[in-house]
């Protein structure tokens, strides 16, 4: 009985081979060719950036040892056993708790501020609601600048025009939430279904009456969502403000680390590791309420 | 039926108008349509009014007064025109400028390298689907989520202590607060694949680390390379701040101006870092679709 398995002719299946083999030849030297490059890479960041193995792990115990220090108090026994010493400023002292409450109301505000704008902002950078070509790259290009500067710079600079204290914490997250917001929202309302907007049109609605009915209730769960994220990100952020000057419990942090006031640095950082797990779930379950809500509907 | 004020409208008149003139039938054969949904409006506004008195207190504990947001915007507005036009001043300025922005983009690049190579294997070990055991994926998660809760900034201040001020701490910095995202997201990209994969190599008799490498791999590694280059272009911005805790880049020269009043300077910093990251984002964003666009098609 002839083999069930079909096989080329000799001079046919060669020059498949060979078209294959080029093929893969081809591919293997494009790896090649991405690898050195990556590795050529890799060399002049290292350079660039100082790398040095060596102090690395020469030094490396000191991390250890840095981490191993966090927990031991002034006296040198571990925080475990005198727990209330190790959160001192807690517990004797009302010092970090209201810091805490200030970080936490700096990424409340700016987070509100910066959704308020960046709500009004992506309705002029939505393709499908704004005519004018220059408005809306205008405010595209408004929205990236907001994002693309750090916060932290935009602190900076508040810091001097503002001086020292909150509110130029809050005008930076503000500023850097528009910006990011800003451009999800937009994305957001360039998705909306279009009939209900042309058919408030077609009835001679006003702009602002088309967005109020037509938009409005198509975009907003989306939005609320969002800013949950984006509080969550800025909860984080507002926690580092306090190392240039803007507000919150980063100030008290900076001051630990600097001076080595090793168990002061892992409690203050314990205190916005568990507030920011705390608001990370809060924010989840809302998340997911208002998602199934709108499932229900 | 009687046929309304319809008919006696002028001509001209829009649908609107015909509409709102027979308001009260509408209303009368619609009612559930026009019907006010009480319970539903008061749920809105008492959300509406909760998020509105915390934004108050807010305001109210933080001790934000109007008279110091309009002075602090009139010194932003003198320190805008200030700006202009932006200048480096010397060219030994410009230098060093340029040099501190290919230390900003080396540390974004090492750092993220570094942490995503280093999340690679705890990826794995955080997946359902490679290691089925409950409590090393409960460990190994929560590990990463502490990690990924401190912010760049501070790691670069532990780092600092370590192998000293520098472009090498903020390598350092970066690697470990991503290496938290990675391990989660590369985690998710994991659990995300179709099993079809490997139970095909199992079938044929592979082993379990066969399995991972053939029918895992493949389908994971584009989204791990795209989240790659994602975080590549989050970690430039982030690496043009750390500079101002002494962990090298461009930050360092950024805080210097603005404490200097050189705001010309800090302009021309400003559109460096703008300009830098426009680049690294095309160039990422065509890496991607080369990556993702590759596959699909």
């Amino acid at each position: 009985m002839a083999s069930a398995i079909h096989r080329l002719p000799d001079a046919q299946a060669a020059v498949l081979t060979r078209s294959y083999q080029a093929q893969v030849a081809a591919r293997r030297r494009q790896a090649y060719l991405g690898a050195a490059v990556l590795i050529a890479l890799i060399y002049l960041a290292a350079y660039v950036g100082e790398v040095s193995p060596v102090k690395f792990f020469a030094n490396l115990g000191n991390f250890t040892d840095y981490i191993g220090r966090l927990f031991h108090l002034d006296s040198g026994a571990s925080v475990f056993t005198d727990v209330s010493e190790w959160f001192w400023g807690v517990t004797q002292k009302s010092k970090w708790l209201p810091l805490l409450g200030q970080t936490l109301m700096i990424a409340y505000v700016g987070t509100i501020t910066g959704a308020v704008g960046a709500f009004f902002w992506s309705f002029l950078a939505a393709q499908n609601l704004v005519r004018s070509k220059w408005l809306r790259v205008f405010a595209r290009r408004f929205l990236e600048f907001c994002r693309t500067v750090p916060e932290l710079v935009f602190a900076l600079i508040f810091v001097v025009a503002f001086h020292l204290g909150p509110l130029p914490g809050i005008l930076a997250l503000a500023i850097h939430t528009t910006g990011a917001l800003g451009k999800l929202f937009a994305e957001v309302v360039e998705n909306i279904d279009m009939k209900p907007v042309e058919g408030l049109v077609s009835t001679g609605g006003s702009w602002v009456q088309m967005v109020r009915f037509a938009v409005l209730p198509q975009i907003l769960s989306n939005f609320i969502s969002y800013t949950l994220l984006r509080f969550e990100i800025n909860v984080r952020s507002a926690g580092i403000m306090g190392f240039v000057g803007a507000g919150g419990i980063g100030q008290e942090l900076l001051v630990s680390v600097r001076k080595f006031y090793y168990s002061d640095v892992s409690a203050i950082l314990l205190l916005l590791i568990g507030t920011v797990m705390v608001i990370d779930l809060l924010t989840e379950r809302l998340r997911h309420s208002l998602i199934g809500q709108e499932v229900g509907a | 039926m009687t046929a309304p004020a319809a008919t006696s409208l002028a001509p001209g008149a829009t649908l609107r108008e015909a509409a709102l003139l027979r308001r009260a039938e509408i209303e009368a054969r619609y009612p559930t349509i026009f019907a006010v949904n009480w319970t539903r409006r008061a749920e809105t506004i008492g959300v509406l009014a909760a998020v509105l008195v915390v934004y108050v207190f807010g305001l109210a504990t933080l001790d934000i007064s109007w008279s110091a947001v309009f002075s602090g915007v009139g010194r932003l507005g003198q320190f805008a025109v200030l700006m202009f036009p932006p200048s480096f001043g010397t060219t030994a300025k410009l230098s060093l400028y340029m040099w501190s922005l290919a230390q900003t983009l080396a540390i974004a690049f090492l750092g993220t390298l570094l942490a995503a190579l280093f999340a690679l294997p705890f990826g794995f070990l955080a997946a359902r689907n490679v290691i089925p055991n409950i409590f090393a994926h409960f460990v190994v998660r929560r590990a990463l989520d502490t990690v990924r809760a401190v912010d760049t900034l501070i790691w670069a201040l532990i780092w600092i202590n370590v192998v000293g001020l520098g472009p090498f701490a903020g390598i350092l910095a970066i690697m470990t607060s991503d290496f938290g995202a990675f391990g989660k997201l590369f985690s998710e990209a994991i659990e995300a694949t179709d099993s079809r994969g490997v139970e095909g190599v199992v079938s044929t008799g592979g082993g379990h680390l066969q399995a991972v490498r053939f029918g895992l791999l493949p389908q994971a590694l584009p989204v791990f390379l795209s989240q790659i280059l994602y975080f590549f272009e989050s970690n430039t911005r982030s690496a043009t701040i750390i500079g101002i805790v002494g962990a090298g880049g461009i930050g360092a020269s950024l805080y210097e101006e603005i404490e200097q009043n050189e705001w010309p300077r800090v302009a021309f910093l400003i559109l460096m870092i703008l300009v830098a990251v426009a680049i690294i984002d095309m160039i990422s964003t065509r890496l991607r679709v080369a990556i993702i666009g590759g596959r699909t098609s």
